[in-house]
This record gives structure tokens, sequence and C-alpha cells, in this order.
């Protein structure tokens, strides 16, 4: 589980820290762990993203999952995002996940798509 | 008896993990089964079973004869009468059994009720839930920088106005074995009734309700090697606690236009058909206890949590809570280390065939009184060896070298 690719992002997080002024900033927990993600994006047009930062405590495969996503969505469309699925989060961590770490391995994903989703039922109130 | 001859009655233990030896350390969580008590389940569906106290057949007398005679057993265990034991669920059952068929009926608004804060959830939640619906005051004893109950804080918590005094025995994170025949000292002083979760003492030391002077005693039996499903509530005085559960088994008359009469002690709490062949399980783990002994698992206990202590505190970046001195404390190791999270300790230690727990061990008080979101627990039992802890030592050697620690 604990293969080179998760301790480096683990280790040496991609992207840490918070974008200024963020149209997206979204922060979720997972209680079984305990651990935390807050990600903040900045968007391009309102649509693809053009800077995105995560800020987290955890376990090793949240927070690197957590890395590696900020690493693939960037200059992604926003409606791609939306389309991305658990397994294509296994496959960025390439390590086998038990159904009790599989929370973890998520969080980012889950937290990435709700502020997505946020973020839009509130610009379209506007 | 050797502890050779004690593993050997636990099948689990010859079965590998991640192709290595497995090393049971979670037992604070739940505890495994000797072949005994596997049997004695089996040979109840194999040639008894029957619904208890319904049926006039063979099977079904044999069955409440059965069932009854463990009552006998858990009663003697901790030096009761078969009258004051109540089969539940599980401890949480027995706790929340006081919480709403006594505390909800006679705790009232400016009563007080004392707890502390390395409790469990099931010691804590039941008694912020009386406190809501009855408007009482809950005020919690604090410990002191080594995990220890600070006793002069909780003798001067407790008041005149106290209600219930509700203590565990040995705390699940801490291994601290609180002064429980002190505490009760101080609520008499008080009248005040005094529980005691005895979930993590049961297992691993003699308990006496009658030398402990408390009032309710509550634990599992899935921790102390029976099977699950299975929980005791010791009442001093029955008759000062309504059913919470109501249902089949409970009365004595039922009337469409007044009210119902209660059954006796212990039927009139235990609504609904029981886990029949649980209980059966459960006397037998008893009398499997009784064998060993129940001064014998203690000391055995305390020699291993020394020898683990006087180990662990040797590995580097690591932090152990609760009192150092094995005299002052269960079998239940708590630690974090190297400020790596204990998802990936366990996860790492797993790997080494080790099952640790780790997380908030439903101590999320006790956790925040720490200052940590998490730990990871060790937890031995009769059947761990020297040479166990000597595993879990290079387990968590290894997680350093993989954290570069």
């Amino acid at each position: 589980m604990y293969a080179e690719n998760i301790m480096d992002h683990f280790n040496s997080p991609r992207n840490s820290g918070e974008v200024k002024d963020p149209d997206i900033k979204h922060k979720e927990f997972n209680p079984f762990c305990g651990d935390q993600i807050e990600l903040t994006v900045k968007l391009r047009n309102g649509k693809e993203i053009q800077e995105i930062k995560f800020q987290g405590k955890g376990c090793s495969i949240s927070q690197a999952s957590a890395s590696m996503l900020t690493e693939i969505v960037k200059n992604k469309n926003i409606e791609e995002v939306k389309k991305l699925t658990k397994e294509d989060i296994l496959d960025l961590l390439n390590i086998p996940i038990g159904p009790v770490r599989m929370k973890c391995a998520l969080l980012a994903l889950d937290t990435l798509q709700n502020g997505i989703k946020i973020y839009e039922q509130y610009t379209k109130k506007k | 008896m050797l502890i050779d001859e004690i593993r050997n009655d636990f099948p689990i233990l010859k079965r590998k993990v991640n192709g290595k030896p497995l090393v049971y350390l979670d037992n604070a969580a739940t505890s495994q089964k000797p072949k005994q008590v596997i049997d004695a389940i089996k040979n109840f569906y194999e040639t008894q079973n029957a619904n208890i106290h319904r049926g006039i057949h063979q099977l079904s007398e044999e069955s409440t004869e059965a069932f009854e005679r463990s009552r006998e057993k858990v009663a003697k265990f901790i030096s009761a009468k078969p009258e004051q034991i109540i089969f539940t669920k599980n401890t949480t059952e027995s706790i929340n059994t006081i919480a709403y068929g006594y505390g909800l009926k006679n705790i009232k608004k400016g009563d007080e009720i004392l707890t502390t804060v390395m409790e469990h959830h099931s010691n804590f939640l039941p008694w912020q839930l009386v406190k809501k619906h009855t408007g009482a005051t809950l005020k919690i004893a604090d410990i002191t920088d080594d995990g220890l109950l600070k006793m002069n804080h909780l003798e001067k918590l407790a008041t005149k106005k106290t209600k219930l005094v509700a203590v565990t025995q040995v705390s699940n994170v801490l291994g601290t074995i609180n002064p429980v025949k002190e505490i009760s000292e101080i609520a008499q002083k008080n009248n005040s009734l005094f529980l005691v979760d005895g979930a993590q003492a049961a297992p691993h030391m003699p308990v006496d309700v009658k030398k402990t002077g408390c009032d309710f005693y509550a634990f599992s039996s899935h921790k102390m090697l029976g099977p699950t499903g299975i929980g005791v509530l010791y009442i001093k005085d029955p008759d000062k606690v309504d059913p919470f559960l109501v249902g089949g088994g409970t009365i004595k008359e039922v009337y469409t236009d007044k009210e119902a009469v209660w059954h006796d002690s212990p039927w009139k709490f235990e609504g609904g058909t029981p886990d029949v062949s649980g209980v059966i399980g459960f006397g037998a783990t008893v009398d499997y206890l009784n064998k060993i002994g129940m001064e014998k698992i203690r000391k055995h206990e305390e020699e291993i949590t020394k020898y683990a202590l006087d180990k662990l505190l040797k590995i580097k970046n690591i932090t152990i809570y609760g009192p150092m001195d094995h005299r002052l404390r269960g079998a239940v190791i708590a630690f974090n280390i190297g400020g790596i999270h204990p998802h990936d300790v366990a996860a790492i230690l797993d790997s080494e065939g080790i099952a640790v727990r780790p997380g908030h061990a439903c101590c999320k008080p006790l956790m925040s009184r720490l200052d940590i979101l998490a730990m990871c627990r060790a937890s031995f039992y009769i059947y761990n060896t020297k040479n166990e802890a000597d595993v879990l030592v290079s387990g968590l050697e290894k997680v350093n070298k993989i954290f570069k620690r």
C-alpha cells in the first residue's frame, strides 16, 4: 500500500495551500479517519480550472489522492471533472484499496465535485 | 495453564494474515473465542434449540434451564444474585437501560449527573440524553496529565444534588484503572447511585459488585472470550428501574383498560426472544474464564503490559498515553508515532499480520482532552505473548522507516 508514488505525494504534496480569491472553496471530512480536505479553485471563464490548491490533514491515502487529483484537473473543463469516477482515482493511486480505506481515497474527489455542485447552484441563483 | 495450551483453544490464532502469523492486539474492541465456547453454541443448536420460558415440551425446558444456568454462572462471576443479572445486547444497551428506565423517570431539572472525561461514548451520550430531556446538569471530572482520574476534582463536583455517578472501571484508551471503591464511597456520602462501565474490566480482572459498592454494573460478553450480542446489566435493586424494552416476556398481566403489571426481575427487562444460544455460549465462557482464574489473567496481563511498555518506550518518536505504572493500568496501550496518521500506522502493521485499532476509540471527549484527533491502540489478552509484543515493536520500527521518521 505504501508504494513510492503515494509516499512521494504525501511527503511533498503538489498544489498545497490556498488560492487567492477563489471561485470555489469547499471542505469535507471523513469522520472515520478524521481526514479533512479543503479545496480552493479559481476558474477561467467560469468553466475551466485555472488554479487549484488543497490543504488538509489526515492519512497518507487521503492526502496523496488530493495531491494527485489537483495535478490532473488543472486546465480541465468542470463538466469533465464532474464525470470523474472512483475508478479514475483508483487508477491514479495505482494501489489496491480495500472498502475501509475507500472513503480516504475518494475524499478529495468528493470535495471537488461537491464544491462544483454548490458553485453551480449558487451561480444559477444569481 | 500454560500459554501454549490456552492458545491451542483458539482456532483463529492459527490463521495467517497477509502471509504472516496473526498477532491479534485488538482485544479491547473484541476478543477471540475458544473452541469450548464455539462448541457450546454449536451443541445448543444441534441438540436443544427451542424458545425459552414458552413451551411445555422437552426442548423448551432444556433450553430454559441452560439459559437460566448461564445467568446463575454470570451472577456468581461478579458476586451478584441471578435476579440482579439482566441480559442485554451489549454494554451500550445496558447503560441505555439505566438512562431510560431510571434516569428519565427519576432525574429532574436541578439534579446533577457526574461522569468523567475518559468515558467511552456509550457511558457519555446516554447522560447527555438524560440531561437534554430532564434539564439536569452533567458534570465531567477531569484527568491528570498522566491519565489518572483527578479524584479531588471528582470529589469536588459531587454534591447532594448528584443523582447518579457514572464512571468506567478501566479506560479503553488510557488503560487507567479507576478506584471504583473510593468513588462508590463518594457517591454513597451524597446518596447518589453509582454506575460502573465494566466493559474493559470484567474481562481482565476479578469483579465483585458487592465489594465495589455499585448500584449498576455493565459489561459485554464479546470482550471476554464470549459471543457477540450478549451484554450484562447488574442492578442492585431492580425495583428502582423500569423496563426499557417492553414486550413478550416482560409482564404478569396486560389489560386493555389499565396499566400492565410487570414481571419480576430479571424477566421484566428482557423483552422479546433473547439471544438464547449467545447466553448459553456466554455460560461456557464464564466456565472457561473460571478454569484459568481471573487473578491469573490479571497477573499475565500486568506482566505483558510492563514488558510491552518498556519496549515501546524505546521506539523513536513514540508518544504513549495513560499511566506508565503497569499496576495502575489494564493491558491497553494507546500511542501515536512520529506525527503519522494512525490509519497509516495500522495499515502497515496489518501488512505484518498485526491487528490494532486506529481512531478515536469512541472517546471523542478524551481525544479533545489529550488534544489529538486519533491514536493507535494495542490491547492484549490472556492468549497474547511477549513475543507478540516484540512483533509489534518491529512493526512500528518499520512504520518509522517507511515514513522516513
